[in-house]
This record gives structure tokens, sequence and C-alpha cells, in this order.
């Protein structure tokens, strides 16, 4: 058996060896293969920003942001959408954030070795759950009976960032040097308080970024908006026990009418919401370079 | 890593036994309880799903799923229509998005001098944080008509002896919805593969090139090898997001109730029949169907997910034991 893949292997060997010059025209065909593969996705950005920012410039005037969304095809901004938007996914950050950095703590401060791995696997798998199935949870234990209210807009994309920023956090609290912790410790300060006033506070930046990069995704999320925060006035409103508009499911409903108006509409809004996530991105990157350097001053 | 982890939850420990101080005990119980409130919620979240579905799948049982019907009129439904939906979009996008991400990745770490290769890096991860609903747009505004305009005709004018490349070109389809969620699985994918390329030992792809291989051959062999259930899991995690995604799906597949051969033909996958229907059903019962296949929806992910999760921790555990 082993005699004879022996003599396999030398018989390939010696074919391929023949074959130089095919060797390398297989490689140039690897390093052309991945040069086209980086310039289609990069071309495919480009594509879309290109085309979002062509069409949705023209209608960005200063009406489009203090106007709420028109009735029957006359002109109007989408002011109640952006205020709605802000609303819900200021509310889902007063949520999720608290809460995942706690979770955070416990999985790299408390937790034993056999616990954090575990509620590793529990955060990424419900970072898994779809958002549509997200939003029918909500949907189930809270709208049926109650109706649609901004709160459930909120609450639902909080699940979503949850595990964003927990995972996050987590992965900075656990390269917070250890003596840090140490030297606290050994001047008698209270687990607690070195954790708080310590641990926290150099992890802040990338516990910052974290936070931006969720509220990114989560500004973009309409599914579970549909479920919980959709059937709502055409108008500004800060009544949260109300299902308030908001930017992303603005866009989806302007994407499915067949008003040229409202289509356009629907390009300029959405280039508000790429500028806001693509600037948010930019900024979590920027923190992320900070933080990494300041981590590794100490 | 876990012995950071657990060192200073030791000294804790010791702390305690002196007698807890109550910030501690208040922080620590405040921490379990949001840690195990994550676990009680994913459980709560599978359990409130199944149970919204309950009635229905008492009342269609599991041939649901095997059922090829969705009619209001006589209040008959079935899942198949919709699980063959999403399965072919995501296998198609699948079958794109992986070689593609691959070869991405590969140039970003083999390939690219650094210079170049940390700013499109950057591009790739800003292509995954376009809101789906606005590629949703741009795919029913914009690429739909181009796809029926240009690449259904062309196919089926080279490959449309194949029964799936055949019939009338249309804007809204399953072919746009795969490809627009081959768009929104790369940037996943490849990202996943570049951290297994980079975090591959330089000395097994270096004694590959040092024995003769040809850049390519060392990583064929012995890259590919090292990374092999990693690139796995990667794939699953693109599967499952390709599974889940609902909206920009819904914009460009036009929804249909029955299978379709053709790929150019509307369809519908279980999260765009969902996200669709949401507020237009007429019956208890059409209700009811959507949350079984809300239900399904939600089974078949979190498998995937769970695979994908437990593929990475085998595969973390092996690579520490090397």
């Amino acid at each position: 058996m082993s005699h004879s893949e022996d003599v396999q292997d030398r018989h390939d060997v010696t074919v391929s060896s023949n074959n130089l010059r095919k060797r390398r025209i297989v490689e140039r065909l690897f390093a052309a293969s991945g040069i086209l593969s980086a310039a289609i996705a990069v071309g495919i950005l480009a594509l879309v920003l290109g085309t979002v920012l062509f069409k949705g410039l023209s209608q960005l005037k200063l009406d489009f942001f203090t106007k709420p969304r028109p009735l029957f095809g006359e002109e109007g901004g989408i002011a109640d959408a952006l205020v709605g938007s802000a609303v819900i996914v200021g509310m889902c950050i007063v949520v999720a954030v608290p809460l995942a950095v706690l979770i955070a703590i416990y999985m790299s401060e408390y937790a034993g070795p056999r616990v954090s791995p575990f509620l590793r696997i529990v955060l990424d798998v419900l970072n898994g759950v779809p958002a549509i199935v997200v939003g029918i949870f909500i949907f189930g234990i809270l709208v049926v009976g109650h109706g649609q209210s901004a709160v459930y807009g909120a609450l639902a994309l909080a699940i979503l960032m949850l595990p964003m920023v927990a995972r996050a956090t987590q992965e900075v609290l656990e390269i917070v040097p250890r003596s840090q912790r140490e030297a606290a410790l050994a001047l008698g300060v209270t687990k607690w308080r070195t954790t708080w006033s310590i641990v926290l506070p150099s992890a802040i930046g990338g516990i910052l970024t974290g936070v931006v990069i969720a509220v990114a995704r989560v500004a973009g999320e309409t599914a579970p908006l549909l479920f919980t925060s959709s059937i709502a006035a055409n108008q500004v409103s800060l009544d949260v026990s109300h299902a308030l508009p908001t930017l992303p499911v603005a866009i989806f409903t302007f994407s499915e009418s067949p008003d040229p108006n409202e289509q356009a509409a629907g390009w300029a809004a959405a280039l508000v919401l790429i500028a806001f996530v693509l600037v948010l991105n930019i900024a979590a990157k920027l923190i992320a370079g900070r933080q990494r350097r300041k981590l590794e001053g100490i | 890593m876990s012995t950071t982890t657990t060192d200073p939850a030791a000294s804790g420990t010791a702390l305690e036994r002196r007698g807890i101080p109550l910030g501690d005990l208040l922080f620590r119980g405040a921490a379990a309880a949001a840690a195990y409130g994550v676990v009680v919620l994913l459980g709560l979240i599978t359990w409130k799903i199944l149970d919204l579905a309950w009635p229905a799948i008492q009342e269609f049982g599991l041939e649901f799923i095997w059922t090829e019907a969705w009619n209001p009129v006589t209040d008959t439904y079935g899942a198949l229509t919709f699980i063959y939906g999403t399965v072919v979009t995501s296998v198609i996008a699948l079958l794109l998005a992986t070689p593609l991400s691959i070869a991405i990745a590969l140039f970003l770490t083999e390939i690219a001098p650094r210079r170049l290769a940390a700013p499109i890096a950057t591009m790739i991860e800003l292509l995954a944080a376009i809101p789906s609903v606005v590629l949703g747009l741009w795919g029913i505004l914009v690429f739909g008509p181009w796809v029926a305009q240009h690449l259904e005709p062309w196919l089926e004018s080279t490959l449309g002896f194949l029964p799936i490349f055949s019939g009338d070109p249309s804007q809204a389809g399953m072919l746009p919805a795969a490809l627009v969620l081959t768009i929104m699985i790369i940037p996943i994918t490849s990202a996943i593969c570049r951290e297994l390329f980079i975090r591959t030992p330089r000395e097994l792809t270096d004694g590959a090139m040092a024995l003769g291989s040809t850049r390519w051959e060392a990583i064929r062999g012995v890259m590919f090898a090292y990374a092999a259930p990693g690139i796995a899991a990667a794939v699953l995690l693109g599967l499952g997001r390709a599974f889940g995604e609902a909206i920009a799906v819904t914009q460009v597949i036009g929804g249909a109730d029955y299978i379709s051969r053709s790929l150019f033909a509307p369809a519908d996958t279980l999260g765009s029949r969902i996200a669709s229907q949401y507020q237009g059903a007429t019956s208890q019962l059409q209700a009811g169907s959507l949350l079984y296949l809300a239900a399904i929806l939600m089974v078949i992910s979190l498998v995937t997910n769970v695979l994908a999760q437990l593929i990475v921790r085998k595969f973390e555990k092996q690579r520490r034991a090397v």
C-alpha cells in the first residue's frame, strides 16, 4: 500500500516538473483570479455607492430633511423617518449597551474556562438568528395584544445589537493586560472597583468601536421593524408608545412603489442612510486604531 | 487566552473567602444575570417562535414542509415553494461567493502589496456595511432591469438548453436574488478566510516553496489543507446569512406561490414570503402558516450556525494542540 503510494507520488513529481511551463501558467492564472476577484468586489461597492450618490444627490435639499413624507405625490421629505430612526436606535443603545458590557465583564472577569466559551457560542448563535425571526419574536410576545410601538422596535433591534457589542467588548477586555488588574487587587481595591475603574477605562476605545459598528448595522435593519414599528403616520412624532416611521422602512416602501417621485425619494433616503453608516464605520476604524496604539503603548 | 480569564477570578475567590464586599456581590450578580439572561433569551426566542407556529403545526403536520401550495382562497398552505426558493438562491449565492471570497482573501494575504491590501480590505468591509434595504433598492431599480435586459438573454442564448436558463427574462426573480445574496455574503466569507490565511503558520507554506513548489501549489497543498475546516465554517456562516436575509430578497425576487424551473422566474424564499405577507394575512390559518415558515427558517439557521460554531471550536482546539 505505502509502496504503491510512493510510486504514485514519484510519478506525479516527475510529471509536474516536466511541465514547468504549465505550472507557471497555473501560477499566473492564480494571481490573475485573485486580482480579478478583488476588483469585482471593489467594483460592486463603487457601483452601488456611485448609483446611490448619483440618483440621491439631486434630491437632497433642505426641505427633504425638514418635511415629513408626502401623502399623495406632493413634495415631501423624510424628517419623520429621521426622527423615528434616531429615537428607536437611541432607545436600542440605552437598552443593549449596558447589558452587553455586563455580559462581557462576566465572561472575561468571572466566568470559568468552561462557561466562557459556552457563552461565546450562545452569543454567536444569537447573532446568527435571522433579523426577521427576532422581529417575529417581539411581535409574538409584545405586539400581539398591545399593538406596534417604537419601544418594541427598539427592543427587537437591541436583541440584534446585544451579541455584537458583547462579543466585541469581551474581546477587548481579554487583551487588557493582567498586570493592571493584579496591581489594583494587590492594593486592596475590590474586584468590582478594579473592573469598573481600571479595566473598563483601558478598554473603552474597543468597546466604543464595537458599539459604533453595531449602531451602523442596526440603523439599517428593516425586517425587525416591519413587525414592530411600521404602521405609522407620516408626521414627526416623539411618542414612543406608538409605531414611529423609520429610515429603513421608508426606503423599503419607497422601493416597492411604482411612482418615480417616491423612487427618487427612496434614493435620497438611501443616500442619507448609507452616508450615516459609512461615517460610523470610518469612525469605528479611527477609534480602533487609537485603542490599539493605547494598549500597545502600555 | 483562557488563563487570563480565570486567574483574576481565582484571586477574586481568595478575596471572597475573607468576606465578600457587598459591591462585589452586586456587581457579580448583575453581570451573571445579564450573561445567563442571554442564554434564557435564546431559549425564549426558540420556544416562542415554535409556540406561535404550534397551531399551524398541529393543523398541517409535518406534511406542510413538502407541500407545494399557498392558496388563501381554499386555505391550503405548504412550505415547499419557499424552502425550494431559499435553498436554490442560497446555494447559487454560495457557489459564486465561495471561490470569489477565497480568491479575494488570497489576493489580500498573498498577492497584494501591504499598502494596497489594507485599503482594499477596508472597502470590502464597507461592502458588508451597506444596509440590505439599500442593496435591495439598487437591486430592484437598477440591477434587476440590467439582469432582465442583458444577463438573462445572454444566459439563455448560451446555456438555454438547460431548463434553469430558459424562459422569459424578468426583472424580479431567483437569479437577481441569488446575485444580491452573493454580494451580501462575499464580505463575510472573505473576511473569515483572510483571517484564516493570515493565521496559517508561515513556515508551512515557506517549507513547501523551499521544496520547489510554486506559490499556488503551496497554497493548494498546504494552506488549504490547514485552513479547510475554517473555510467550511466560513461557508456555513455565509449560508446562514443567506438563509436568513429577508429584506433585500423580498425586494428583488418578485414573489410566487409555486415552483418554477427557470431561474429567471419570480419566486419566494422563507424570509421574503414572511416579510411580504406579514400584514396581508387574511385568515388565522394563513397567519399561522407564515409563523410555521418562520419556525422552519429559525430551525434551519440555528442548525447552520451551531454547526459552524462547533467546527470553529474544534478547529481552534486542534490549532492550540499543534
